[in-house]
């Protein structure tokens, strides 16, 4: 009999859905159905049942082919690769749960490595502005309870974000929001005319790359001053008109997306965002929020911030402490800069995402990619270590786009032998352990903690 | 385990009277037990005081807003980090980073220094819960337990508001067991809510829009739900218009709503409420300008009402990082400081605010405020009813306890340290701590930090303590008994860093350096009763339509608190 | 007065990070003990020895110590950073961090510099023939204490994030800069007497900025008040004044609103 399970979390986009629902195979080794899903997240569960996957490491040979060899052999090639680097680089978690991320920092920090995620080449301008200006924010309910004025800035959530306007930000009937749609007015600010701008009650398509000016005239208008009769391409009278919406909203909330943190200004464009929020605060409610990508892309922010008070481009190479300096601890500026001597790729595709110069600087140098499935990272690796995939086959915490943490379930049974990123980076800590003749440090966790799934058997 | 002897030390145990007694302690097992074997490992700890493991009733240590205040700080790591030289890899140990908001890491260790053993993380949001128990997963060597946030809670405010306290008790079993929480915790009751509509409760008649009940009805319906479901905490509670000139009348009235409940519980534990860092609370005056200290009437209340205990809340003139679940306060914070404001609202549960914060000794109020804190001990009667905290990290972070003790203990060191402000003379006119000659004895301070919190909790039989059967947490603090320093710095620095601590039952501090990373446990308490057929439909009915996550992703899995420790309350049909 | 010369002798694979290479750091010290000062390259602990033949001997005292470098830097990290007295002249480039958190004393650096340059800055001198890369005389991440005092002069051009949260002290730039000039400051002067793309003064408190070319897109949040002779850099000319940033808070001086100036090159 087929087992319908129900509240699975959805491993695709920051909205993290946790009210899908998968209908398994008896023996619980395939997906037959996805309910609820958007298209995409209801293909990524499909993707676990491809055949194809890989279920061995894969190391580049001398004559440049590739071949499958066991996990030992990975483990210690892993371990070894590290402890030689004068500076590795370990970057991504887009895609893993955030047991995977805790147990990295423990090999970052024996590795003495950088250890940085997607948000870098993302919403790192949000933490920028964060560490700026701070950040009013709330969780997606209060969106959904309360909010009758929505605002989208530099994002398209119709797109990007499929089901996060029904569930939380346009459609939903909430509790001070029963008429759902009907209650409130949206508002899109896109240089495009998005689907999402299509669905707003206003869109100001501003010039691109004036997301700052924009703001500062709104903050302007709001203190009772004049402003130019142009802003951003936008004329002065559609300015103060958005302007006595947000005011005049019970709720006013404001999300934003790489529109906003990566034209130029970056951090600066948000910062100023936050001002406005922060200054709406004084005529009304005012929250604001990043869309941000992944499904768990704010759990590496959150657990490397509670082990080493940074949220990403964390240089651990000192030993005795942390630091943090995007621009020059940040992923994209070390690889161009040719400041890293190894590169470990886990849960994303920088093979994809990075600029080739950078791509070319890491090239010189060890490569190993850590991820479920195929992509260009690990197609160029030296090393490509599959594991289990985190919200299908392998259970854990994710913190969803507003840092709520979900405790997101697997749905069926991993691939005999592959590890999940926990245990394969526990293990890759262990070799380093006994390499350098050193006790691993595992708090009170490893002897107790019972995995969230029994582990593989490897 | 090993067994293990502390030999030869000043005892100093509240919970047995012992003060001073040469004498040692017996450890086996994790437990202090009478006698061990000659086999066990022996700590010298001869002319040495020898207490129990310190307890904290009150800190921010982990969870959503204290990980805000990790992130978005990055310049509170500057100090200790940047381009820093000698850079000896510690094996053995986790990095430790930030200064007014340590990593977990850091947290562990450095209570662990200090000789605690239990700390409590102050506020829970319950939706974050998970998150609030991977911290604790991976703060090393301290006990926790965490209390969730109810007083602004929609299921709360909706039974109270018709009066319906077994409903109220019924939600708050299911939640504790949700969460893994540990008791009530009540933050600027109604106040937080209103804050949802960015308005707020400044009285106890306030009443929270759309759901009409008011700060008094929560106050004291949550305190007979605590009473009625027999739970080892007391509500603990942070009071309405925390931090204002002039809100010391509205501490009193909110304290005198004790009067009608009555403890009733198994765990010996003899207060209805506990007022959480009552220094914010203690305020005179109508404005910045005439802004005094009202510490003496509100102990002299506090020492005349035995169903109250309270924590001090003690200003210790750091730069730190404000954070609380109060979140109006932090937005009106930021008016006045103009730093960075991080406020994260919570749906259907809580809110809270992040805002940097200087306490600098040239300012008036804050000299004011660092007075008010020491003031309250220095007032109080019962030292088993008033608890040191500095609301870790608010008032200062909590690293700097040893230096409250050295202010609490020696009269000198705090006025050398009011005769160099700037503003001497206003600070002296608008506090009383000038006139105040006491000082406080090691027995008192063992009573505020360790025998007192512990009861306080309702853990009197496991931590705060020396007596047989008790956790084996046990301090060795650098200090004579019988021959004080003269110089009150050793007092800071002896307290700062434990000359030992062993930690249920393992020497994890050494010398004041951390050598183990212990065994450390999640208490949480479990409220065994029959299930409220109304209660359970309702929260059903709530996660359906206003929540955002599935009741199912919501309670915490067993796997994310490794090492419980729960205490089992069975509350009759 | 004595004069270390440090010569380059090998191009680090990675980045040094001489953090010891300043006068305070020389003081006192003879040329096989500067050899000998830590720095770093990744995790690896190596020495200034490493990378430069170290000839002279430290000053007793970092006021008379002055270290010149004889050649290229481009891959040297904190140059002079933290530095109270003394002189620190590079005859190249030089990486990030130049005279950052610098107290005093004077650095010269003859090629370009890289980010970070003077960040978070309280007195001293630091002067730069070529150009700057971004983030000139800023603040660290998330700190609201941005540049305190001293001067920078780039006689060349800046990138982005010049002076940003900045409380005082003077940041010349003898020809162009991008975009984001004194924004968050709350004091301080900033002249440039190029060009600026755009963004000068975005959620600025108090302070004084001095535009000598054009500003390709002004905040909307700057209004003209009035044109006036001043002073700028020694050279009296007639400016637009504006004040902003209006969509900011601002303090208020006996009464009075007190704004953040933009002086602006009045058309002749």
């Amino acid at each position: 009999m087929p087992k319908l399970i129900k509240g699975v979390g959805c491993p695709y986009c920051g909205s993290s859905c946790d009210d899908i629902e998968v209908l398994v195979s008896d023996d619980e080794t395939r997906i037959l159905e996805v309910h609820n899903a958007c298209i995409i997240g209801t293909n990524l569960f499909h993707h676990a049942n491809d055949p194809t996957r890989p279920r061995l490491p894969r190391q580049r040979q001398p004559d440049g082919s590739v071949k499958e060899i066991p996990y030992e052999e990975a483990i210690d090639y892993f371990a070894k690769t590290l402890l030689a680097a004068k500076k590795p680089l370990i970057y991504g978690f887009g895609s893993t749960n955030c047991e995977g991320m805790s147990a990295v920092g423990r090999i970052a920090e024996k590795a003495g490595a950088v250890l940085d995620n997607c948000a870098t080449i993302c919403h790192g301008p949000s933490f920028l502005a964060m560490f700026d200006n701070g950040y009013p924010s709330c969780t997606l309910g209060e969106a959904k309870n309360r909010a009758d004025v929505v605002v989208f800035w530099g994002c398209n959530p119709m797109h990007a974000h499929p089901r996060h306007t029904s569930r939380y930000s346009i459609f939903p009937r909430g509790y001070f929001t029963q008429k759902g749609q009907m209650q409130r007015t949206v508002l899109c600010v896109d240089p495009r005319e998005t689907d999402t701008a299509k669905l707003a009650d206003h869109h100001l398509m501003l010039d691109q790359s004036h997301d700052y000016e924009l703001f500062d005239a709104f903050r302007t208008v709001l203190r009772g001053f004049d402003i130019p009769e142009v802003v951003a391409g936008i004329p002065r009278e559609k300015i103060k008109e958005a302007a006595e919406i947000m005011k005049k909203a019970k709720f006013c909330m404001i999300f934003f997306g790489m529109g906003c943190t990566h034209t130029d200004g970056r951090n600066h464009n948000i910062d100023a965002a936050i001002s406005l929020t922060r200054d709406l605060n004084e005529h009304t409610k005012c929250s604001i929020m990043a869309m941000r990508g992944h499904y768990n892309i704010a759990g590496p922010g959150q657990v490397w911030s509670w082990q080493f008070g940074f949220p990403y481009c964390i240089d651990l190479t000192k030993g005795s402490h942390a630091h943090m300096n995007p621009g020059e601890t940040s992923s994209i500026d070390l690889a161009m800069r040719d400041e890293v001597d190894c590169f470990v790729n886990v849960g994303t595709d920088a093979g994809a995402h990075f600029p080739i110069q950078a791509v070319q600087h890491l090239k010189k140098h060890p490569w190993i990619t850590v991820d479920p499935n195929f992509c260009m990272a690990s197609e160029i690796a030296d090393l490509h270590i599959p594991v289990r995939i985190a919200g299908v086959d392998e259970p854990g915490v994710v913190y969803r786009m507003d840092n709520v943490p979900i405790q997101f379930r697997a749905v069926i049974k991993g691939l005999p032998g592959v590890p999940s990123d926990e245990e394969l980076f526990d293990m890759v800590y262990e070799r380093m352990c006994e390499l350098t003749n050193t006790a691993p440090i595992w708090l009170a966790a490893k002897e107790d903690r019972k995995y969230p799934q029994n582990p593989a058997v490897i | 385990m090993a067994e293990i002897i502390v030999k030869g030390g000043f005892i100093i145990d509240p919970t047995r009277k012992i003060d001073g007694d040469v004498g040692d302690v017996a450890i086996k097992d994790g437990k202090i037990v009478d006698k061990v074997s000659s086999s066990a490992k022996v700590i010298d700890a001869k002319g040495k005081v020898v207490m129990a493991g310190g307890v904290d009733v009150h800190s921010h240590v982990a969870g959503p807003k204290v990980n805000v205040g990790r992130l978005f700080r990055p310049e509170d790591k500057l100090l200790s980090g940047f381009c820093r030289s000698g850079m000896a890899q510690k094996n053995g140990y986790r990095m430790e980073s930030g200064f007014s908001v340590p990593s977990t890491f850091k947290t562990g260790y450095d209570y662990a220094r200090m000789g605690y053993g239990f700390v409590m993380e102050a506020a829970m949001p319950p939706i974050h819960s998970p998150h609030v128990h991977e911290e604790i997963h991976d703060t090393p060597i301290i006990d926790e337990a965490a209390l969730p946030v109810f007083g602004n809670n929609w299921f709360v405010m909706d039974y109270l508001k018709k009066g319906e306290v077994e409903n109220t008790g019924a939600y708050i079993a299911w939640l504790l067991k949700a969460t893994k929480g540990f008791g009530i915790k009540v933050v600027n009751p109604g106040g937080t809510a209103a804050w949802g509509w960015g308005l707020n409760c400044l009285t106890l008649d306030d009443p929270v829009p759309y759901f009409e009940v008011t700060p008094r009805e929560i106050i004291t319906g949550l305190m007979q739900a605590n009473e009625y479901l027999g739970l080892p905490h007391s509500m603990h509670v942070h009071q309405n218009d925390l931090g204002n000139p002039g809100n010391y009348q509205l501490t009193l009235d909110s304290l005198k709503l004790t009067e009608t409940v009555k403890p009733k519980n198994k765990f010996g534990r003899e207060q209805v409420m506990h007022s959480t860092h009552l220094q914010f609370h203690s305020y005179g005056g109508t404005g910045w300008g005439d802004f005094e200290s009202k510490a003496k009437e509100v102990m002299d209340y506090v020492n005349k009402n035995k169903a109250i205990t309270v924590d001090t809340g003690n200003v210790t003139l750091d730069e730190t990082t404000t954070m609380t679940a109060d979140g109006p306060f932090e937005h009106h914070l930021n008016g006045l400081n103009h730093l960075k404001w991080c406020n994260v609202d919570v749906e259907m549960e809580t809110a809270a605010g992040v805002v940097p914060y200087v306490y600098d000794p040239n300012i008036k109020v804050c000299d004011i405020q660092w007075a008010i804190g020491l003031e309250l001990a220095l007032y109080a009667k019962d030292m088993n009813r008033i608890f040191i905290t500095t609301d870790h990290p608010n008032a200062g972070p909590f690293t700097r306890y040893p230096r409250v003790i050295k202010w609490l203990m020696s009269r000198k060191a705090r006025e050398d340290l009011l005769s160099s402000f700037k503003h001497k003379d206003k600070v002296i006119a608008a506090t009383t701590l000038h006139q105040l000659e006491r000082e406080l004895t090691l027995f008192e301070i063992a009573q505020m930090t360790r025998s007192g919190p512990a009861k306080c909790l309702g853990m009197s039989n496991i931590y705060g303590g020396l007596a047989p059967g008790m956790s084996a947490d046990v301090a060795v603090i650098d200090l004579n008994y019988k021959n004080m320093p003269g110089d009150p710095e050793q007092i800071e620095k002896a307290f700062q860093r434990a000359a030992c601590f062993i930690k249920s039952g393992e020497v994890v501090v050494k010398d004041g350096e951390v050598v183990s990373n212990g065994h450390k446990k999640t208490v949480w308490v479990n409220v065994k009763m029959p299930e409220n057929p109304q209660v359970t439909r309702d929260i059903t009915q709530s996660f359906t339509k206003d929540y955002t996550v599935d009741i199912i992703n919501y309670q915490v899995r067993d796997y994310l608190a490794p090492h419980p420790y729960v205490i089992d309350v069975d509350v009759e049909a | 007065m004595a004069t270390v010369t440090l010569k380059p002798t090998k191009v680090p694979e990675l980045m040094f990070e001489g953090y010891s290479i300043t006068p305070d750091a020389f003081a006192g010290k003879t040329a096989a003990q500067i050899a000998a000062l830590p720095g770093h390259e990744g995790k690896i602990q190596v020495t200034i020895g490493d990378f430069f033949e170290v000839s002279g001997n430290g000053g007793e005292t970092a006021a008379d110590t002055d270290i010149v470098i004889a050649g290229d830097c481009s891959r040297v990290k904190y140059i002079g950073s933290k530095m109270t007295a003394g002189t620190v002249t590079v005859n190249g480039n030089a990486d990030m961090y130049v005279g950052g958190w610098m107290k005093g004393g004077k650095i010269h650096i003859k090629g370009n510099m890289d980010s970070f340059c003077g960040i978070q800055m309280q007195g001293g001198e630091l002067i730069c023939d070529g150009d700057a890369k971004n983030h000139v005389g800023c603040a660290y991440r998330g700190d609201w204490r941005g540049m305190k005092g001293g001067t920078i002069r780039i006689k060349g051009s800046a990138g982005n994030d010049i002076g940003t949260f900045m409380l005082g002290g003077t940041i010349i730039i003898e020809k162009d800069a991008f975009i984001h000039v004194s924004t968050h400051a709350e004091g301080g002067t900033v002249i440039i007497k190029g060009d600026v793309e755009g963004r000068v003064g975005g959620q600025m408190v108090k302070g004084d900025m001095y535009v000598l070319g054009k500003i390709k897109f002004m905040m909307p949040g700057f209004q003209k008040v009035d044109t006036v002779e001043k002073e700028v850099d020694g050279v009296t000319m007639k400016l637009d004044h504006y004040i902003g940033d209006l969509g900011e808070r601002h303090g208020k001086s006996k009464g009075q609103v007190v704004y953040a100036n933009l002086y602006l090159k009045a058309a002749a």
